[in-house]
């Protein structure tokens, strides 16, 4: 690997709630990886352009407020339509565990809820990405 | 407190039992950690003596309740005579859904109501708005216009209740919506009390629902201060709020510290305007959170009490004692809740509701133990309130008021609260004031290590929470959670374009075009826009005219 992994961490939607955001992106950071951290307010159009312009391996939302079923699917299917299948997409916020499964299949590739242990999410990246 | 002579003893009575008996002690067996701290950075002792205090002036730093510099509490008989106000924050779906919960609650005793609104209606957007997609009625109820107000509050009478509504950027469109509802149950603003949030600084700081930059947004601020203390005035037109700073992973100082100066910034904006000081300060209020170091909590809020009221006398020369008084509503930690054992919660809650209560609080929300999961089903907002009404009439803390005063622990932290305050007060003065130090990114970088500290605490095992890092048990998933149907998103759709087809347009785009030109000009705006409200202007609608005139907030982003 020739240079270190790069994370868009996004908020979509509308909600507000950064915090766990904002310690994820900073963790990765501190394991070393390159985080791009998009601020409040995400459109899944504008998360999966930047996702595309700055190259990432991974695409990591966060959502509180309930819209995730709505907009994480969303965010796997505009990046499929632009042949950009290969970036990882997780996602973690107040996720009820009836939603996951359909989050799963719809190609989230993991759900992390609170009380995940930042190490967990970064080890689930590095392990995961699919940049050879 | 003491005798000077006395203290001296004390002192080195102290000194002494540290050197021999807990040397030899700790020569033994030594403590739990080498070093015991609370959130506020504030190394805690192994106890606390006269000597600890021995700066405090009773009469000076204390005084009674009811009496300058309010550290025992802001009314003189506090819940001897009157318990705090219970209010559960709630909304969900549609008017129509959360009309039912606040009447269910209100039978259940709940004694004031408290509006949570969906997230396009605090960023001023409709539900059939692209934005919206998704979010229609999911974190609070969709309010679009003044009809979906009118069923909100359908067969509950706004002169008997008061009502909090979380509502910032487009707080002046909602008051405007709630007094013309008043208005139908025939019932004159000079009578309805309630609060609205109105606190924009802080959605720039932490939460997140800003529309328009700084200036603008504390003129619509003012704009209302000044309509209310002539048209409202028992409304409490700002809810200068700690918590979501608190939430955003602050430490209790800096909860204390980020808000305090937050009120500065209003109260210099509204001087600035040319109000008088004591014409608006005495309905400005507070919010702020409870988490669990009961002691640093309940220090918390009697410090933020006596630093305000020095701030009101001192600085801006208020002279009316109410301008002094700091009135504050709590609630609890929604950060202190773990997914894990959600049963457990309903302890930490009663623990913060402890510390509410003891710091004197003016009304109380309590969380509901699911509220890691999902929104909370009734059942749980239910075990949420009696946990208040069992602290309220069973626990005897409410017979006398202020009853951790005098303690040297607590008295100690007080004061070292408000000293760690005063400092970052200090240092914000010097970034030019509270809007300056944000767009810079100064508050929110603070907030953001205390947040990140924590976190590493937590996963470094320093810092248990019971179930999460330790504790465990392997559990299954819960069942029953609250589901807010997605057909609510259409059904709203649906409700405007009929809403939109039904009224008289000509009428709201008049009432529109007014707006924008007050919004150019110097006017208060409130007037022009209750009138927009009464035509069935949609909220999307007013704040998209407001939009176009001000632009909108850019994010200063932090990591």
């Amino acid at each position: 690997m020739d240079r270190p992994i790069r994370v868009i961490v996004a908020k979509p939607g509308l909600d507000g709630h950064d915090r766990g955001a904002k310690v994820v992106a900073r963790a990765l950071r501190d394991a070393g990886m390159e985080v791009i951290y998009t601020g409040l307010r995400q459109t899944p159009e504008q998360i999966v352009e930047t996702a595309i312009q700055e190259d990432a391996d991974c695409v990591a939302m966060s959502i509180l407020s309930g819209a995730h079923n709505h907009l994480f699917p969303k965010v796997v299917r505009l990046l499929k339509e632009k042949g950009a299948d290969d970036i990882l997409v997780v996602g973690g916020g107040v996720i009820p565990e009836d939603d996951i499964p359909g989050l799963i299949e719809a190609g989230i590739a993991a759900i992390f809820t609170p009380g995940t242990p930042t190490s967990v999410t970064i080890d689930f990246i590095k392990s995961n990405i699919k940049r050879s | 407190m003491f005798d000077k002579e006395k203290v001296t003893q004390i002192k080195e009575a102290a000194d002494n039992w540290e050197n021999t008996v807990i040397a030899k002690t700790l020569a033994k067996a030594p403590e739990k950690k080498p070093e015991f701290k609370n959130s506020s950075d504030i190394t805690v002792k192994r106890v606390y003596t006269p000597a600890d205090v021995a700066e405090l002036d009773y009469e000076r730093d204390l005084s009674f309740p009811g009496e300058y510099p309010y550290t025992r509490g802001v009314q003189p008989t506090m819940y001897r005579g009157k318990s705090w106000t219970m209010r559960q924050y709630a909304g969900f779906a549609t008017a129509e859904e959360s009309n039912k919960r606040y009447k269910y609650l209100l039978e259940q005793g709940q004694t004031g109501l408290s509006v949570a609104f969906d997230l396009p209606t605090q960023i001023g957007y409709d539900s059939d708005h692209p934005l919206s997609e998704g979010e229609v009625g999911k974190v609070g109820v969709a309010i679009d216009s003044l009809k979906d107000m009118e069923i909100l509050f359908d067969g509950i009478p706004l002169d008997k209740v008061s009502t909090s509504m979380t509502i910032n950027a487009p707080a002046s469109v909602l008051l405007a919506m709630y007094i013309a509802v008043a208005e139908k149950q025939g019932i004159t603003p000079d009578k309805l009390s309630g609060t609205i949030q109105n606190d924009i600084l802080k959605e720039y700081i932490a939460r997140g629902t800003y529309i328009f930059p700084v200036e603008p947004s504390m003129r619509l601020i003012t704009n209302i201060f000044e309509y209310c203390s002539s048209n409202v005035p028992k409304w409490n037109t700002i809810s200068i709020s700690g918590y979501h700073i608190r939430e955003a992973g602050s430490s209790a100082a800096q909860e204390v510290a980020f808000t305090l100066a937050d009120g500065i910034a209003y109260v210099e904006a509204a001087i600035k305007t040319g109000l008088d000081v004591d014409d608006f300060a005495p309905r400005l209020s507070f919010f702020f959170n409870a988490h669990n170091d009961l002691f640093e909590e309940v220090a918390k809020f009697r410090a933020a009490r006596r630093l305000w009221a020095k701030i009101m006398k001192d600085r801006f020369k208020a002279k009316s004692p109410k301008s002094w008084m700091l009135r504050f509503h709590t609630q609890t930690g929604g950060s202190t809740l773990t997914a894990q054992q959600p049963d457990n919660n309903i302890v930490r809650v009663a623990i913060q509701t402890l510390a509410a209560v003891l710091g004197g609080t003016q009304s109380l929300h309590t969380n509901s133990k699911d509220e890691a999961l999902a929104l909370p089903t009734e059942d749980s907002v239910r075990i949420a309130l009696r946990t208040q009404q069992i602290v309220d009439n069973e626990s005897g803390v409410t017979e006398t008021i202020d009853p951790l005063a005098g303690s040297y622990y607590v008295e100690s932290l007080t004061t070292q609260i408000e000293d760690k305050a005063v400092e970052y007060i200090r240092k914000i003065d010097e970034l030019g004031g509270a809007a300056r130090a944000i767009e810079r990114g100064y508050v929110q970088q603070e907030i953001q290590d205390s947040a990140y500290r924590y976190q590493m605490e937590i996963e470094s095992g320093e810092r248990v929470i019971v179930g999460m890092n330790k504790f465990k048990v392997s559990e299954e998933a819960p069942k029953g959670l609250l589901k807010v149907d997605p057909i609510v998103g259409e059904l709203q759709v649906k409700k405007l374009a009929e809403l939109r087809a039904s009224r008289e347009n000509a009428k709201v785009e008049a009432a529109l075009e007014a707006l924008r030109k007050a919004a150019q000009s110097e006017e208060n705006l409130m007037p022009y826009i209750i009138e927009a409200v009464r035509t069935y202007g949609t909220l999307g609608e007013i704040c998209g005219v407001l939009r176009e005139v001000f632009g909108e907030y850019q994010q200063t982003v932090i990591l």
